[in-house]
């Protein structure tokens, strides 16, 4: 941390505008920054909060009809508005690196990996052929890429996520710049990717000293990574202070209502099941003139003076640099991930509603015409659990262990290859036409993206009013008035039916999804990354939703997601899944805080928590790659990547235990003494 | 905890209504619509005001100037009224470009649609008669079927809209192709919904969109078509005319100075593939802007 040095990059009344088809849209008003060399600078916000048109206006790649409009951005001392074309070219392309999001749509699909990483090279310095190559292998290697000469020769698909995403930073660095900016450079990763992304970034700042500008709407990375964070929010920077002492003590009530949102901070209320604070309403639109506080009409503490008075940054007084814009500051600490442990109380499992036998998955792998003994993916393999009436089952895993395939066939959406579900009694697989047709009304799906799972053409009322159409349940009233009651139930009001998807957030579709979700009455719903999509104001709103009709409903959820916290916070209890097996199933509190599987560990310890005095565990990262689902591992199939991995476990472990069961040669813990 | 939406102020529109705002916004569709009512009302309305004897020939008033008493773009070779002849062909023109490009667009939309839902072995062969009838050239084809029948009006409809439906045939299969893979074609099925019911309510309204778009300019294709046709002679016999084979009289007076023969009609044809060019143009903005969330 050495924020006493003269600023690298500093941003002084950036203001920038957009120009759309219906009006301009204010992106940036007056934003302040700065970071120093060395330092690590994150940028948190959610969508729509000027914390990536930030970066494009550094690096001057804002979208059409984009364009800064006032304030100075000052790159070691030099205004870059200032700057003729060809120096500003050199200083952003040579000086500065940028790592995007998505690594797959980042990278040219047609050039070789080599010839991408050292183009800057080629372009700016005139480097030979040759000496590129060798430059490229060299950097390559240097961002932890295995095999780096032969890597250097392949193209983009063939590379993992986390590879790409390497190859993407190697880019970035190989002409050794002295600012680093990466938008949200993890997104896209899994976990355990995640961890090695950022520990590469981590370690490449000390490396080559450069600057860095974490751009992120997820508190957890910032907390880990991060020396100084600035919290954004509608175009402009509501707080600025260093990681500690942001995480410690907030000032801004965005800042509180942002850490109080959190899966992590549930608090428990009186049926112990917790509910998330969730902030009311929605940003404002930047398109129309504002005053005041941008914050004002959703802060629970705002008054009169905060909607007329412009709020600016202004020093807390203790002289750490953490400046806040807010009239009525928080004043005591914020505590995240304090609450207890929420047991809730786990329902005597009495008759399953849902029971899943040894199912399995495979699909045929590419092999067309002839040659069609290409071999078969094993999405999934002998996975069983039940789901009780009015219970919520966790499913967690990693992109591609087949937890959204189980939740395909649950839902009746594609027939498994083997194994049975058992549905309210019923054997899926011996159903007629019309008991399976019918079958569908206990048993619905949610979406993660509602907007790509709605018609565009149809307006909310025939949306919702599908399923009841499909099923033929009651006539035209009844439909009708069925369709209101459903939008009374997500908190929607009545004129949302005449609208089409497109005009509404996406947490209101993601309600709207809820409701449609809702319309035969189901028993049972399936629930695919539900809130993955949504910002973390809103994937409160969402989630204490999901949790009061499941509470006046008696509905069961199967609840598929990548996020620990999320599901730890949803579900009474929890599957694990690796490469199309489940290798831990147990209460959501057990297996979050007394994981017995390696992987269920490794996956805990990936997780970036939003505590910037939790030091993950160096031991249990997880290195290396998913092995390919076409030839899994014989045995247990996490032996590849397992620290504990010995001889034996090249048999195949059963999943063992009462109510905690775990599928382990070694497992890390016994099961507690059930209580 | 209700959430307001931020767009409260606005009325809710129908999706017509938002479509012809985003419509009326592109100048270029607009003059399109106004070049083709223009043209329209020219050739179908003007002869009720301007009359003039289109079936005799009067051998005494061959290549009047322009100007003439009575004859305001003068005669052509065989004494009809240019302006008069000009409104006549114009009906031929409109009437086969519209009716030709209707039936290609229809029949190259089922036969896509019934070749991208059904997939398979069906689709493989469907698309391979589409492939085999494209690699013939176009004109040849016109030229060897204008032969073989007499070249009336519903013949020549037949005739063009025979070859033309094959681009809208392979356009409709590929977007059956991938809405038959959306998420809300999945999240209809796992309420119980059937093929037919995705085809009807979910497939076919989002594809219609690229369906009338390239509608118009299969219309304006249409009538290029049958100036081709009519300029290599193998039109609509005369009395009858059209802005083709007006065109082709024309051209064999070049050299003798009658411009009234050749650019009327030329400027005719080259306006109305432009409106209906703008038209598309306009209607593609209508069907994208639509879908975008804003």
């Amino acid at each position: 941390m050495e924020a006493a040095n003269q600023p690298l990059l500093r941003l002084r009344d950036l203001s920038t505008d957009i120009a759309l088809r219906r009006g301009t849209v204010h992106a940036l008003d007056q934003v302040n920054l700065q970071v120093g060399q060395g330092e690590t600078l994150g940028i948190v916000g959610e969508s729509g909060s000027g914390k990536t048109m930030t970066v494009l206006s550094i690096m001057g790649l804002l979208p059409t009809g984009g364009h800064v409009v006032g304030g100075e951005i000052l790159f070691d001392g030099r205004d870059l508005r200032g700057l003729e074309d060809k120096e500003l070219r050199r200083v952003r392309g040579v000086e500065m690196g940028m790592v995007f999001q998505d690594p797959l749509t980042s990278l040219n699909p047609t050039l070789r990996i080599g010839a991408q990483v050292a183009e800057p090279l080629r372009v700016h310095q005139g480097v030979s052929k040759a000496e590129a190559r060798e430059r490229a292998i060299e950097i390559l290697r240097r961002v932890g890429m295995p095999r780096p000469d032969k890597i250097v020769d392949d193209y983009p698909h063939q590379l993992s996520g986390g590879m790409r995403q390497r190859v993407v930073i190697a880019m970035a660095l190989i002409r050794s710049p002295r600012l680093l900016i990466a938008d949200e450079p993890t997104t896209a990763l899994d976990v355990t990717t995640q961890r090695q992304i950022l520990e590469l970034i981590d370690d490449l700042r000390e490396e080559f000293r450069m600057a860095v500008i974490l751009v992120t709407h997820d508190l957890g990375v910032i907390a880990g990574r991060a020396d100084r964070v600035a919290v954004m929010y509608a175009g402009r920077v509501v707080e600025t202070a260093t990681t500690a002492e942001l995480f410690r003590s907030p000032r801004h009530r965005y800042t509180e209502a942002l850490m109080r949102a959190l899966p992590e901070s549930a608090q428990p209320d009186s049926d112990g099941a917790g509910r998330l604070y969730s902030i009311p309403g929605l940003p404002p639109d930047l398109s129309r003139p504002l005053t005041g506080c941008r914050f004002a009409p959703r802060c629970q503490f705002a008054t009169d003076e905060c909607r007329t008075t412009d709020v600016g940054l202004t020093p807390d007084g203790s002289g750490t640099g953490h400046e806040f814009a807010c009239l009525h500051p928080v004043t005591g600490p914020v505590t995240i991930a304090a609450a207890s442990p929420s047991v809730r109380t786990a329902s005597e499992v009495s008759d399953p509603l849902l029971t899943v036998r040894d199912l399995v998955k495979e699909y045929d792998a590419g092999g067309t015409g002839v040659r069609r003994t290409a071999g078969r993916v094993s999405a999934v393999a002998g996975v069983s659990f039940e789901v009780g009436p009015g219970e919520t089952l966790g499913i967690v895993g990693e992109s591609g262990c087949g937890k959204s395939t189980v939740g395909r066939i649950v839902a009746g959406l594609e027939a498994p290859t083997g194994g049975r579900i058992v549905l309210d009694g019923a054997d899926l697989a011996t159903l007629d036409r019309g008991a399976r047709h019918r079958m569908h009304r206990q048993v619905q799906l949610m979406f993660q993206d509602s907007y790509a799972a709605m018609n565009p053409r149809m307006r909310i009322d025939s949306i919702l009013t599908e399923p009841l159409e499909i099923q033929q349940v009651g006539d035209a009233g009844a439909r009708r008035a069925r369709v209101s009651e459903l939008l009374d139930q997500v908190g929607l009001p009545r004129r949302a039916l005449e609208r089409y998807p497109h005009e509404f957030s996406g947490g209101q579709l993601q309600r709207i999804g809820l409701a449609r979700s809702l319309a035969l009455s189901p028993r049972l719903i399936v629930a695919d990354e539900p809130v993955s999509a949504l910002d973390v104001s809103v994937q409160a709103q969402v989630l204490n939703l999901m949790r009061d009709l499941q509470r006046d409903l008696g509905l069961s959820y199967v609840f598929i997601s990548h996020d620990l916290s999320v599901v730890d916070y949803m579900a009474d209890r929890i599957g694990v899944m690796y490469l199309g097996k489940l290798v831990e199933v147990g209460p959501a509190h057990q297996v979050v805080r007394a994981p017995r599987h390696p992987y269920t560990q490794a996956l805990l310890d990936a997780v970036p928590t939003p505590d910037p005095g939790h030091a993950p565990s160096p031991d249990t990262t997880i290195r290396g790659e998913l092995p390919s689902a076409l030839n899994p591992p014989t045995g247990c199939r996490f032996r590849t990547r397992c620290p504990l991995a010995q001889d034996i476990c090249a048999t195949e472990p059963l999943l063992q235990g009462a109510t905690h069961q775990v599928a382990c040669h070694f497992p890390l813990r016994e099961e507690p003494p059930a209580s | 905890m209700t959430a307001v939406p931020h767009e409260e102020e606005a009325p809710v529109r129908g999706m017509w209504r938002q479509g012809l705002e985003v419509f009326v916004e592109n100048r270029l569709a607009l003059v399109g619509v106004g070049l083709f009512v223009v043209l329209a009302i020219f050739s179908f309305l003007g002869p009720l005001v301007y009359r003039t004897d289109q079936v005799h020939t009067d051998l005494a008033k061959v290549f009047l100037l322009p100007g003439t008493e009575g004859h305001p773009l003068g005669t052509d070779g065989v004494g009809y009224d240019q302006l008069g002849r000009l409104m006549l062909g114009g009906q031929t023109s409109i009437v086969v470009g519209l009716a030709a490009g209707l039936l290609a667009t229809v029949v190259g939309t089922v036969w896509g649609a019934i070749a991208g839902f059904a997939g398979g072995w069906l689709d493989a062969v469907m698309m391979r008669v589409v492939d085999a009838m494209m690699s013939i050239p176009a004109l040849f084809l016109f030229m060897l079927m204008a032969s073989i029948v007499t070249p009336t009006v519903p013949m020549l409809i037949l005739i063009i809209g025979a070859f033309a439906w094959l681009g809208p045939a392979r356009l409709v299969r590929g977007e059956a192709l991938t809405l038959r893979t959306r998420e809300y074609v999945m999240a209809m099925r796992g309420m119980g919904g059937t093929g037919g019911r995705a085809v009807r309510r979910h497939i076919i309204p989002n594809a219609i969109g690229t369906v009338i778009v390239n509608a118009t300019f299969q219309v304006a294709d249409a009538i290029l078509y049958v100036a081709y046709l009519s300029f290599l002679g193998l039109g609509v016999p005369p009395p009858a005319a059209n802005w083709g084979g007006m065109l082709s009289d024309g051209l064999s007076d070049t050299f003798s100075g009658h411009w009234w023969l050749l650019y009327p009609p030329g400027i005719a044809i080259i306006l109305i593939v432009l409106a209906f060019n703008f038209i598309g143009d306009g209607l593609r903005d209508v069907f994208e802007v639509r879908l975008r969330r804003r």
